[in-house]
């Protein structure tokens, strides 16, 4: 019999939410870290009881921690992040340079087969890497070095690398996604990078479709087909049939197309999640109805789900990672609001409960599928 | 004995209570006494200074004897008090709401 582990990211800390594969009932487990505004933990695909966590704030500092045993223990590791040689300088929000300068770890991404092995994304936007499970952290300079790198300029949210994602298929590619520069691409294990944003018309930069200067809040890709890559940006769902070499939109029917969060279905490659927010100045849901909607055919015809969701006087946004998909035979698709719910839908979407209600702001969400 | 007073987050940190006590080779520095919290203490590595410049990160203070000696200099000998241990060094974070 299956079970899930739901490993939730707070401004207030990290909880880890248990159920079996019914997930009905659930034993809530936190507050870890409290008081530590936790961006992003995630357990190792290849171990899972190694979970790695991204833990900061303002007085202290970024902080990495690991655990060996599913979250009941905890090491601090390495949190030094040195960019590679003289970091020179990327564009401020006034357009002037400004140095690059380490802030704080966004996502982890462990490796799919190494426990030890994990990716780091940073504001100020940079891949870093561990191969000693955290002890020690390298920067992957290519993508940094970028000759467009000097040009990138921070979102509102500062200039965050957010997203990355390992092909299962093809150990030397990697895609990560920049706030705001754009979606990149290494072929060779994160030495050299390419942007792939053509497609991509970004109307609050000069020039609409530039190489670089997207901002993209999401990308989403199926194990199966990874050449298959799906993109929240700023405004516009996205699809790229070719690894990203090119992207078309597929808003569809979807009452709007801002938002951050956008998911594949775990068993089915063309079924795809996304939680519309009214628009870049208002971030909450239309008319205080939170909706997630589904596209069953890859995107362009989208369905409302509403079923266990609130359906008046919710202003609640949901963040960039915090929306997943568990492996169980029924799929299990999971989201945290700013507003500290965290909802699973144990039938792929169909209908809705509340895991908890009361959390602080979700920060990210990931669900580790266990036997 | 140097004492060393941390604020709440670095205790649940490095598991230690309100006050550490250090041996300190040499002269009674901040950068000697933070030198050697962190050997003693290695998570809070990063937490009270940056690791590349070793500037104190800004929304900390060093405090004693009633006095803010945040911008002295790090190789400036604490006050004797400090250094024959008998006042601590107050590491205190800034009040902020939220």
């Amino acid at each position: 019999m299956g079970k899930v582990r739901v490993l939730v990211g707070t401004r207030k800390g990290a909880f880890i939410l248990n159920s079996d594969e019914k997930r009905e009932h659930w034993q809530v487990e936190g507050p870890h870290f409290p008081g530590w505004e936790v961006y992003h933990l995630k357990g190792s695909p290849a171990n899972p009881d190694r979970i790695y966590v991204s833990q900061s704030t303002g007085w202290f500092g970024q902080l990495i921690q690991r655990s060996d045993d599913a979250g009941k223990t905890w090491t601090a590791v390495s949190n030094e992040f040195k960019y590679d040689g003289v970091p020179g300088t990327h564009q401020w929000y006034d357009g002037t340079p400004h140095p690059w300068d380490f802030k704080r770890v966004w996502h982890l991404e462990p490796s799919l087969t190494d426990p030890d092995t994990v990716y780091a994304g940073i504001e100020d936007a940079a891949l870093f890497k561990s191969t000693d499970a955290g002890a020690s952290w390298t920067e992957l300079s290519g993508l940094r070095e970028h000759t467009t790198g000097s040009t990138w300029a921070p979102g509102a949210g500062g200039l965050c690398l957010h997203t990355i994602l390992l092909d299962p298929t093809d150990h030397n590619r990697i895609y990560t996604a920049i706030s705001a520069a754009g979606a990149f691409r290494s072929d060779d294990a994160g030495k050299t990078w390419k942007p792939i944003n053509k497609g991509l018309v970004s109307g609050h930069i000069p020039d609409p479709d530039a190489e670089v200067g997207h901002c993209v809040h999401r990308l989403a890709m199926h194990p199966s087909q990874p050449n298959v890559l799906f993109m929240q940006k700023h405004w516009d769902v996205m699809r790229s049939d070719n690894a990203g070499d090119t992207w078309h939109e597929v808003s569809g029917n979807l009452p709007t197309d801002f938002g951050f969060v956008v998911d594949v279905h775990a068993h089915e490659p063309n079924t795809v999640f996304v939680v519309p927010i009214k628009s870049d100045s208002e971030h909450f849901p239309i008319d205080g109805q939170l909706r997630v909607y589904r596209s069953k055919t890859g995107g362009n015809d989208w369905e409302a789900l509403t079923n266990g969701l609130p359906q008046k006087d919710c202003y609640v946004n949901v963040l960039r990672d915090a929306m997943c998909v568990d492996s169980l035979e029924s799929c299990g698709v999971y989201f945290g609001t700013t507003g500290g719910q965290v909802y699973v839908s144990a039938n792929g979407g169909d209908s809705w409960q509340a895991i908890v209600h009361d959390l602080p702001a979700v920060l990210s969400v990931e669900v580790q599928t266990l036997s | 004995m140097i004492r060393v007073a941390l604020p709440y987050h670095l205790q649940t940190l490095a598991m230690v209570g309100k006050e550490v006590s250090l041996e300190v080779a040499g002269q009674v520095t901040q950068r000697s006494v933070l030198n050697a919290l962190e050997a003693a203490y290695p998570m809070l590595r990063g937490t009270i200074r940056d690791h590349s410049t070793q500037l104190r990160r800004p929304f900390l203070r060093f405090f004693a004897l009633e006095q803010d000696l945040s911008f002295d200099s790090p190789d400036d000998p604490l006050p004797t008090e400090v250094a024959r241990g008998f006042e601590p060094l107050l590491v205190v974070g800034a009040i902020v709401g939220g």
